[in-house]
């Protein structure tokens, strides 16, 4: 019988793609939103990255 | 200090007050910190359970007697299945933690799922699809399983459109969770599809009351593949949710700051 190896290859690479652009997305997200706060509120962002603050809302 | 907006500000004051352990999370500023410590560790334990588990999947495990080397779709296809159901579980608690105790960060981690979730089961599907034309001579049947996983795509879908459809975020995930819930009925039903009907899909192997009907040469390596997407789901979701977070905050913030400038032009 043939092994369609094509078959199992196509299959770990949509699920390599679809994790790695997901992961890669979620990663674009959070640096721009980072950068952005980090203008907003210097203070919070500061606090957030363990340099300081209460933690309180 | 991390002065994110009062989210529960505006909770319905009758709404139950959510355990305590839920609500910790309520604060953002706290969310923010506990979750930027774990998501590193979690990322790289993802990368590294997935490392052993596709190397023994793909490598070292044996290939079927029957199925050749086209069982190693198994090794992708079944974990994608379970989190396609386990994360709409998910879905429907956050979604009911959401309506009963208006927790926020329960919306939001709603919001950053269903995407996700699509995703899980739209690979569920196409793998599914992958390993079928070869074993079975189709690439799709209308067979119970298969419609049934269907419609869970859908309603994955579904979720993810209507939390976006509403100018007011409120409202959009509030119909969200309305459609996750009602959606969990299609949870037994794809789980016993193949129980219930006559299906061309195979009936559970794994996940069934006696023992596993696979030997333990495929299924050790199955778990861990299992273990390892799991930990990639989670790691997408919580960083999915740190950015919407973070992203409400820098809304909440240009909204002030856009109300200051509009009332310093005003005489």
């Amino acid at each position: 019988m043939t092994q369609h190896w094509a078959h199992v290859a196509v299959s770990y690479a949509l699920a390599a793609l679809a994790f790695g652009g997901l992961g890669l997305g979620a990663w674009m997200r959070h640096r721009a939103a980072r950068r952005r706060l980090a203008v907003l509120d210097p203070r919070a962002s500061a606090a957030r990255d363990g340099s300081g603050g209460d933690g309180t809302a | 200090m991390d002065a994110i907006p009062p989210i529960t500000a505006g909770a319905d004051a009758r709404a139950p007050r959510p355990p305590r352990s839920l609500h910790r999370f309520a604060n953002p500023g706290r969310f923010l910190r506990a979750s930027g410590r774990v998501l590193p560790w979690l990322t790289a334990a993802a990368i590294a359970v997935l490392a052993v588990g596709l190397a023994w999947a793909l490598a070292l495990s044996p290939p079927d007697w029957q199925q050749g080397e086209t069982v190693r779709i198994m090794y992708v296809h079944v974990p994608m299945a379970w989190l396609a159901m386990g994360g709409y579980l998910g879905l429907a608690l956050a979604s009911a933690t959401a309506l009963v105790w208006r927790h926020p960060l329960a919306d939001l981690f709603a919001r950053e799922l269903s995407p996700v979730g699509a995703v899980v089961t739209a690979l569920c599907l196409a793998t599914g699809s992958l390993w079928g034309k070869p074993m079975w001579g189709t690439w799709w049947v209308w067979d119970a399983r298969l419609t049934s996983v269907l419609v869970l795509f859908f309603l994955w879908l579904g979720h993810a459109a209507l939390t976006r459809a509403f100018d007011e975020p409120d409202r959009g995930a509030r119909a969200g969770a309305i459609l996750a819930l009602i959606g969990v009925v299609n949870l037994p039903i794809v789980k016993f599809s193949v129980d219930w009907w006559n299906t061309l899909h195979q009936p559970a192997s794994v996940t069934r009351l006696g023992a596993p009907a696979m030997h333990v040469d495929m299924l050790y390596p199955l778990l861990v593949c299992a273990l390892g997407f799991t930990l990639a789901f989670a790691a997408v979701v919580l960083a999915r949710t740190r950015a919407a977070v973070m992203e409400r905050r820098i809304r909440a913030l240009e909204l002030a700051r856009a109300r200051r400038e509009d009332g310093g032009a005003t005489p």
